[in-house]
């Protein structure tokens, strides 16, 4: 693709940021809103299994989509999108940490004996609160100041904890569903392909090749 | 504990109950249509449950009834229900159950007995008088509710059929009926569960007082959510043994397969005793979060609360076994 082009690329997807920092907000400010109507006596039963299904999935989707930035990059050709993923990635990070502490507040309402026995005894709970441990890490090392204290090289192998996390996520996702195995089945494949794309360029390509 | 305020009066109570039903029925259908039940917290089948029944005259109060704890409320008792026939969400069957026709319904009873027969369900409403018995209700996912079903002792009704002596066991069956039960209709991979929904007790759990047939809650006849017309209730135990829209009783020798057990036999077994000493295989049995209520959780207690009558039953069972 032409230089002007690739410009132009850039000149859009930066407008375009604002955007897209909107619709990843709006599955928070439901959330809240689900909240807020409970607390007011609008909203009926527990609520707890909404918000954590909400947050998790959105933590999940939005995980997806950073891995996914990379492949799209290099199909499209469109380098530019590489300027989303820091925003999808952070916010990722952000839905888990609310699912997190919508654990830990409201379900165990910080009673550590039952949070403790949680994570030793429930392989899902472990897995979940290993992928969001390991995600913090990434999220505080997400500043333009951090990665130039870490140097690219250093920031780079760190990032790439982000496999193994979203493994770990899509386990916990698929080990607590009852019976319909749907939804789980179709997010591990979704990541199974942005895995797999990766691996079977870097057996086709050693050394990435601009576009 | 953070405990939500309640709506002061039910609009119910405000609009005749006919034009209220109907009009209802005409929102509800057209918020389907419009959103498509996507959007749970925006569509309005949350309310669509608060559309009541009809009440039950002369309710005989029941000393079985449990006096210490907090009624959940009648929205969060019709609006968060696991009835996978509408859907696995929790809150499909309040938007989905509306499509259920309960009239003319029947139930037959059949297997080991001398006096098989089916039955009307207005004769069965009309023959057995309806009590209420208040009880704590404790699903195996770990939440937990307090509900005033309206009901008639499992015994009593078992008996005027005259069990043999083979009848070791009942089976129950639900109703299958994909055409309004929405959550019947085959997804991408197959059935969520083996229809139709199966559930069985041992005749002397049966027989325990304890046990009702319930067609109603909060004196009103049983919403379609909540299993209507007739379900189980079995207190004692967790809340998937309460099979619903009951369809068929046999008197059998053999154990019945139950649907939970068919389909994930490491987790959910015959028995189905509420324990907290026992776990579920992916998450702990010995709290429970009560509905209604936003932070923390409360402990379980053996047999939900109903040793003192029901442990006998198990005296000589293994419990970690048999769970």
């Amino acid at each position: 693709m032409a230089a002007a082009t690739s410009r132009q690329w850039s000149k859009w997807i930066r407008r375009a940021k604002p955007l897209v920092f909107v619709l990843c907000a709006i599955p928070a400010c439901l959330s809240a809103l689900l909240l807020y109507r409970f607390v007011t006596g609008s909203f009926f039963g527990d609520p707890i299994e909404d918000l954590t299904r909400n947050t998790g999935i959105w933590g999940i989707r939005l995980l997806l989509l950073t891995l996914a930035i990379t492949p799209l990059r290099y199909i499209t050709g469109i380098n530019q999108l590489i300027l989303l993923r820091r925003m999808l990635g952070v916010f990722s990070f952000f839905y888990i940490l609310l699912h997190f502490l919508i654990w830990l507040v409201i379900d165990k309402f910080f009673n550590f004996q039952l949070i403790i026995e949680d994570i030793i005894e429930r392989y899902y709970i472990l897995f979940g609160f290993l992928a969001f441990v390991m995600l913090i890490p990434l999220a505080v090392t997400s500043t333009n100041r951090m990665v130039r204290w870490l140097g690219a090289k250093r920031w780079a192998k760190l990032h790439k904890l982000v496999y193994p996390i979203s493994i770990l996520g899509a386990v916990h996702f698929y080990l607590q569903v009852k019976a319909d195995i749907t939804e789980p089945v179709i997010y591990a494949a979704i990541l199974a392909i942005l895995l797999g794309y990766r691996y079977w360029r870097k057996k086709q390509k050693p050394s990435p090749k601009r576009a | 504990m953070l405990i939500k305020q309640k709506p002061d009066i039910p609009s119910s109570q405000i609009t005749p109950q006919d034009v209220y039903l109907n009009r209802r029925k005409f929102m509800k259908s057209s918020a389907a249509l419009a959103i498509g039940g996507s959007l749970p917290w925006l569509s309005l089948g949350s309310k669509d449950a608060l559309a009541m029944g009809t009440k039950f005259e002369n309710l005989i109060e029941s000393p079985y009834s449990t006096k210490d704890d907090e009624l959940t409320s009648y929205e969060d008792v019709t609006t968060y229900n696991n009835f996978y026939e509408f859907g696995t969400d929790k809150r499909s069957p309040a938007k989905f159950a509306y499509m259920l026709t309960t009239r003319p319904w029947s139930l037959s009873v059949s297997g080991e007995c001398e006096a098989p027969k089916d039955w009307d369900i207005e004769d069965i409403l009309k023959q057995f008088p309806a009590e209420e018995r208040i009880y704590r209700h404790r699903c195996v996912e770990a939440w937990s509710m307090v509900v005033p079903w309206v009901g008639f002792s499992l015994g009593d009704f078992l008996k005027v059929h005259k069990p043999t002596s083979k009848a070791k066991y009942i089976e129950m069956l639900t109703l299958v009926r994909p055409t309004e039960m929405v959550g019947q209709k085959p997804g991408l991979f197959g059935s969520v569960l083996n229809w139709p929904y199966r559930e069985g007790l041992r005749i002397d759990e049966a027989m325990n007082p304890l046990a009702i047939f319930a067609v109603g809650l909060y004196g009103e006849h049983m919403p379609n959510q909540n299993g209507a017309p007739i379900r189980l209730i079995v207190p004692w135990k967790y809340g998937f043994k309460g099979v619903k829209s009951i369809v068929s009783v046999r008197f059998t020798e053999e154990q019945p397969l139950n649907t939970w057990q068919e389909q994930a036999p490491r987790e959910y077994g015959f028995y189905a005793n509420v324990n907290p000493n026992v776990d579920h295989p992916r998450w702990s049995q010995a709290s429970e979060r009560r509905v209604g209520t936003l932070f923390g959780r409360i402990p379980t207690l053996m047999f939900n609360g109903y040793e003192e009558q029901v442990a006998s039953l198990y005296s000589d069972l293994d419990l970690t076994v048999n769970f």
